[in-house]
């Protein structure tokens, strides 16, 4: 499965949580998919879909899910402590891992080669780390945001894009209405 | 006058109960004061976009942040700035340690300092200069200033302000 097709799969899960989304093709294919006042699309900033779900879910109760790609995760590695070492129970992070920079033009990540994001999740402290294949994630993350506990979900798929529009939404319009969402 | 307690207070005071902090010999006593503090949550960041980032969050989860720093920083987080902060229009107060400016012992730390303001002028940042210790009394004003415009404002910090490092 590629990134769109599993985004397709867990949609009905995600739609009632608060979703901090990846910048690019990840917040297009989201937009395009399912569209939600609880979706937080980034259009810019690589790599901090992480750090701004957990701001967020240390901020408020209600669930965050950060989607987020390997690539990104690698730009801003230092999540990872950071993560570990201030637990926030309402807290998942979705590392969608296709071994690739999708929005670049599916150039190879260092992921998709010797290295393992989910130890190295593991290794920087953080508890509950799963690394899952494509087809299995929906009732993973389903269990993830039933347990509260914050999760790391690493899922493994193949590389690959569709073609679809940027998002012309005005970035002010995106946050006014996810804190709305948030807040309510 | 305890600079590092007034400038905790006038946090405490305006609300801002979310703080990430990345290091700088200049700040340590802010810092500690900071994670001394009842009712403020101290988030150590490994880098300061990834600061920007958690306090980004905080912001919308109904958090006041502010993110204290070196002004090197500022050369890692034009990016943040303008594409996070900025583009979707968030209050964040950036207390920054103003390395290389008078009283500064470490000479590389200048080739950065040359820079600050001209960068936080080009990004059309809100940029104020605390050199005297009395500067400080500004610090609420500037709080206030910052929630109010939904901007980044920027308070530099330099040695001087914060007592220099001994026989200089």
């Amino acid at each position: 499965m590629i990134r769109s097709e599993i985004l397709r799969e867990i949609a009905p899960v995600i739609r009632d949580q608060l979703v901090v989304c990846n910048i690019g093709l990840p917040s297009q294919e989201l937009h395009m998919i399912d569209d939600q006042p609880t979706n937080f699309y980034m259009l810019g900033t690589m790599g901090l879909s992480s750090s701004i779900g957990l701001g967020l879910a240390l901020a408020q109760d209600k669930t965050v899910i950060s989607i987020d790609g390997d690539g990104s995760v690698l730009t801003n590695l230092g999540t990872l402590p950071t993560i570990a070492n201030n637990v926030a129970d309402n807290y998942i992070l979705l590392i969608i891992d296709n071994g690739s920079y999708g929005s670049t033009g599916d150039q190879p990540t260092y992921a998709g080669k010797k290295t393992s994001l989910a130890a190295v999740a593991s290794a920087c402290g953080c508890d509950n780390v799963i690394e899952v294949q494509d087809r299995d994630l929906p009732p993973v993350l389903q269990k993830a945001i039933d347990d509260r506990k914050m999760t790391v979900i690493v899922c493994k798929c193949d590389s690959g894009n569709i073609k679809l529009p940027v998002i012309t939404k005005d970035p002010v319009v995106i946050r006014d209405r996810f804190m709305n969402a948030v807040a309510s | 006058m305890d600079i590092n307690k007034k400038i905790v207070d006038d946090f405490v005071a305006n609300d801002v109960s979310f703080i990430t902090t990345v290091p700088c010999k200049q700040l340590a006593g802010v810092i500690d004061e900071v994670e001394a503090r009842e009712g403020i949550y101290h988030i150590p960041s490994n880098k300061e976009d990834e600061g920007m980032g958690l306090c980004a969050g905080a912001f919308m989860g109904g958090k006041r942040p502010a993110i204290i720093m070196q002004n090197t920083a500022i050369g890692v987080t034009i990016n943040t700035l303008a594409t996070l902060i900025q583009y979707y229009r968030m209050p964040l107060p950036m207390l920054i340690s103003y390395r290389g400016e008078l009283r500064e012992p470490v000479a590389c730390q200048v080739e950065m300092a040359v820079h600050t303001k001209a960068l936080l002028a080009q990004m059309n940042i809100p940029t104020y200069h605390f050199h005297w210790q009395r500067d400080v009394e500004e610090f609420d004003n500037i709080l206030k200033y910052t929630f109010m415009c939904n901007k980044p404002v920027a308070i530099l910090t330099d040695a001087n302000f914060w007592g220099g490092y001994g026989d200089q």
